[in-house]
Parts: structure tokens; sequence; C-alpha cells
């Protein structure tokens, strides 16, 4: 029910996106996020972006993991 | 960028790390969510970990948490000839009497919806019908039913308010101390929504550790690894492993729009009883939203566990669901018993699917 997958910002219109995963397109209601641009990845759930993933932080955890 | 979440290499090194860490101690690590259960089960973690670490799963499935009294009145205004939408999983759970299927065959009106725009999208479409949204889900999917609500949902739109709050849930685990917990495995999703701040006083007033944890195999080994960590240093943090999606913050705009729209009130959850402020209600200017004193009906306190069925122990984390009388003989995906069952998200179903035994 929590579930929410990372995809791919490809259009922007409004408050309305779409977004993609592995060639599979979907609608997603932006109103929850700021700042949102096309190449973003945003995780969806119940066709809602809830947040942004944030790369930086994804390479610093690997970083983190590869010295461990 | 992601795929290296998955590595297989970095995840026998963490496993190995853990090992060291937990040195032959016994300790049981509590995750509330559905998801980790799914991953946990899927990608066979279990098995790399010592047989000394349990990770034992908690009430994190909503539609299994959703006591038998919400489903009668969606029964209810089903059969009243009202129109309801819901997400899949709620379909077949077994309310006192009957569920959404069997009023279904009968000719009630009920729809599998996506995403509550879904509903709305119906409410437009259907203006001589009254539509009736099963609002179930935790604080991951509270924001877009708040979402929904100040776009100035349809007048012929109202919900049924399911959602439920994790961190007091977390928190009554730990009051009733049955289950002994060494710390949580905290939510990744909910967390992206509510940051590491409710969990705080939480982990500082019960002494136990809590990190936020992602949904990649190598999430959940790096977060058992960073609670093993501080319960050997003797620390009772919240940390972030999921910090590509979690902020300590959380998402303020979707908290906003909560605040906005709901309250916190009591809430019953099936098999754990009733909790203080662990639920949402719809605010009062929102009534004319709310199924519940739009069509002038009471949620009754409901019986929610069926002789023979184990469902709240599995959602304290007593029990795995092999330790169920009923697992896999009266009680199966098919023909399910009690909620766990039903949902895909729920830890007997998940247990059922991918593996039957404990470790």
């Amino acid at each position: 029910m929590c579930l929410a997958l990372p995809m791919k910002v490809v259009k922007i219109k409004d408050k309305e996106g779409t977004v993609e995963l592995g060639g599979v397109k979907r609608r997603a209601n932006l109103q929850l996020l700021k700042d949102v641009n096309i190449g973003d990845y945003l995780l969806i759930h119940a066709g809602f972006a809830i947040q942004k993933l944030n790369e930086k932080e994804a390479e610093k955890t690997l970083r983190l993991l590869k010295i461990l | 960028m992601f795929d290296f979440f998955r590595d297989e290499k970095i995840a026998q090194k963490l496993a190995e790390r853990i090992k060291r860490l937990s040195d032959g101690k016994h300790f049981k690590l509590m995750h509330v969510c559905g998801t980790h259960e799914q991953v946990i089960a899927q990608s066979g973690l279990r098995d790399l970990l010592p047989q000394n670490l349990e990770v034992i799963s908690g009430p994190g499935c909503p539609v299994c948490c959703t006591p038998n009294s919400e489903i009668d009145l969606a029964i209810e205004l089903a059969l009243k000839g009202h129109l309801i939408t819901t997400f899949g999983d709620m379909l077949r759970v077994p309310g006192s009497k009957s569920s959404l299927t069997k009023v279904r065959v009968l000719g009630g009106k009920v729809k599998v919806v996506y995403s509550i725009q879904d509903a709305i999208e119906l409410s437009k479409e259907k203006k001589d019908l009254e539509i009736v949204h099963c609002a179930i889900g935790f604080e991951t999917t509270a924001p877009s039913t708040a979402v929904v609500i100040l776009n100035d949902a349809p007048s012929n739109f109202s919900i049924i308010c399911s959602h439920r709050l994790i961190p007091p849930a977390m928190e009554a685990l730990l009051i009733s101390g049955e289950c002994k917990i060494d710390g949580f495995i905290a939510p990744g999703h909910v967390s992206t929504i509510i940051g590491s701040e409710p969990y705080r006083k939480m982990a500082k007033e019960y002494n136990r550790p809590i990190v936020i944890t992602g949904f990649e195999p190598i999430d959940i080994l790096y977060g058992i690894f960073l609670l093993l960590k501080q319960i050997k240093e003797k620390r009772n943090n919240v940390e972030i492993e999921y910090t590509r999606a979690v902020k300590p913050e959380g998402n303020l705009m979707a908290i906003k729009k909560m605040e906005e729209v709901f309250e916190i009130c009591d809430s019953n959850w099936r098999g754990l009883g009733n909790i203080p402020k662990s639920g949402l209600r719809l605010k009062k200017k929102f009534e004319n939203h709310d199924a519940e004193r739009k069509f002038n009906l009471r949620i009754e306190k409901s019986s929610d566990i069926l002789p023979g069925c184990i469902c709240d122990k599995i959602l304290k984390g007593l029990n795995y669901p092999p330790d169920c009388p009923s697992f896999g003989t009266r009680c199966t995906p098919e023909d399910p018993l009690g909620a766990c069952m039903v949902s895909s998200e729920g830890t007997c179903s998940t247990y059922f699917k991918y593996a039957d035994e404990k470790k």
C-alpha cells in the first residue's frame, strides 16, 4: 500500500506530470512538490508524486557503503 | 545510479558486517511496512542474516489494520446503491458478514481505482450517483486525499476516512511491552512525508534506536547494520538510511495540506485495538465529504479476529505466519480467513508466496 516507485519526469503540464519507468508512462499529480523539472526522479505513490529523489544523496550512500 | 542498491557483493559484505556486529546475541528488529516484508521475502534476505537476528513484521499493512466496522460501512453504502471506489486489496477483506467482492457479485457498485483522482473523475462523470471512496493508507497516502479535498471535490464525492498514523502504533507496541523489540526499521515512504522528528521522542523515551530505511535489498541490510551499530554503541537515535528520499523535516507541503484537511483522532486498529491519536478524520468544514456524517451512519466497534486466526498476534509482531494453525490450510490467499492473508502486502500473504518457514 505504501509502495512508491521512482519514475522519471518526461512532461509537465500545470500541476500534472507524465512520468516514466522502463518504458511505462503514467500520469502523476505534482501538487505535493515544489520545483519539479523534466528529468527529475520522483517517487510515485497512488498517482501522486510524494518526494523528489536526490541523486547526490544516493551517491553519498554509495560511497559510505564502499568504504564500509 | 539506483541499481547499485541491489548489488550482490555489497549485500554479502553487509551481511558479514551484520553477523560480526550481532556477535551471536539474540536481537529482534521490527519493520512496520508491508513493502519491507515483500522485499525481505522476495530477495531472501532472512537467509543472509544470522540465526540469532530476527526481523519481524509489525502493523505495516493499512488494509490489514482497517477494522471490520469500516468495511461494513462501505458494504452498507454499496447495498444502498452508492458507488464505492477502493484500492484493489480492500476488495476481498472479509467484513463482519460480507466483503466488497461479494457485494459486487450481488450487483453492488464497487469499483477498483489506482488513485483517488480516478474516484474524483468518476464523481464528475456520474453526477446522479453518490461516490464513496474508501480512503485507506498511512501518512504516505493521506496527503493525496488532502489534495483532492482541497481542490473542491465534487459534492457527490465523499470518503470513509480510514487513514491511520504509524508512529502512535509503534509507540503503542512499545507501551504494551508484549513484543520485545530491540529496534525499529522505520518505513521509508511514510517518512518521506513526516520526516524523522515524529519518531524522536519515542526513541529516547523507550530507549530504542530507529532507522528510517529504503526499499532495495541493500537499503534494508544497511538499515539493519545501522540499528545494530547503535545498539552496540548504546545509542537510541533516529537515523535516516534512505537519505535519497527522506529529509529530516519530511515533505512540508504535504504536511501542510494534511493539517488543513484532517484532525487527529483516536482510532481502532484491527488486532491492536484502540490507539490514542492514531487516526485522521476530516475537519468539520469538510463534513460534506465525510461519508459517516453525510449519510448519518456511525462506525461501530467490531469484532475483528475470527476464531482460528492469529492476525492480531501477527500485527503485533508476536508470531510469524507459520505459527498459525490455519496458515496454508484453512487460510490461503484464495480463501482467506484473516486480513493479513488477503492483502498482497499482508504478512501472511507474503509468507505464503515466498517463504513458508520462519527463517
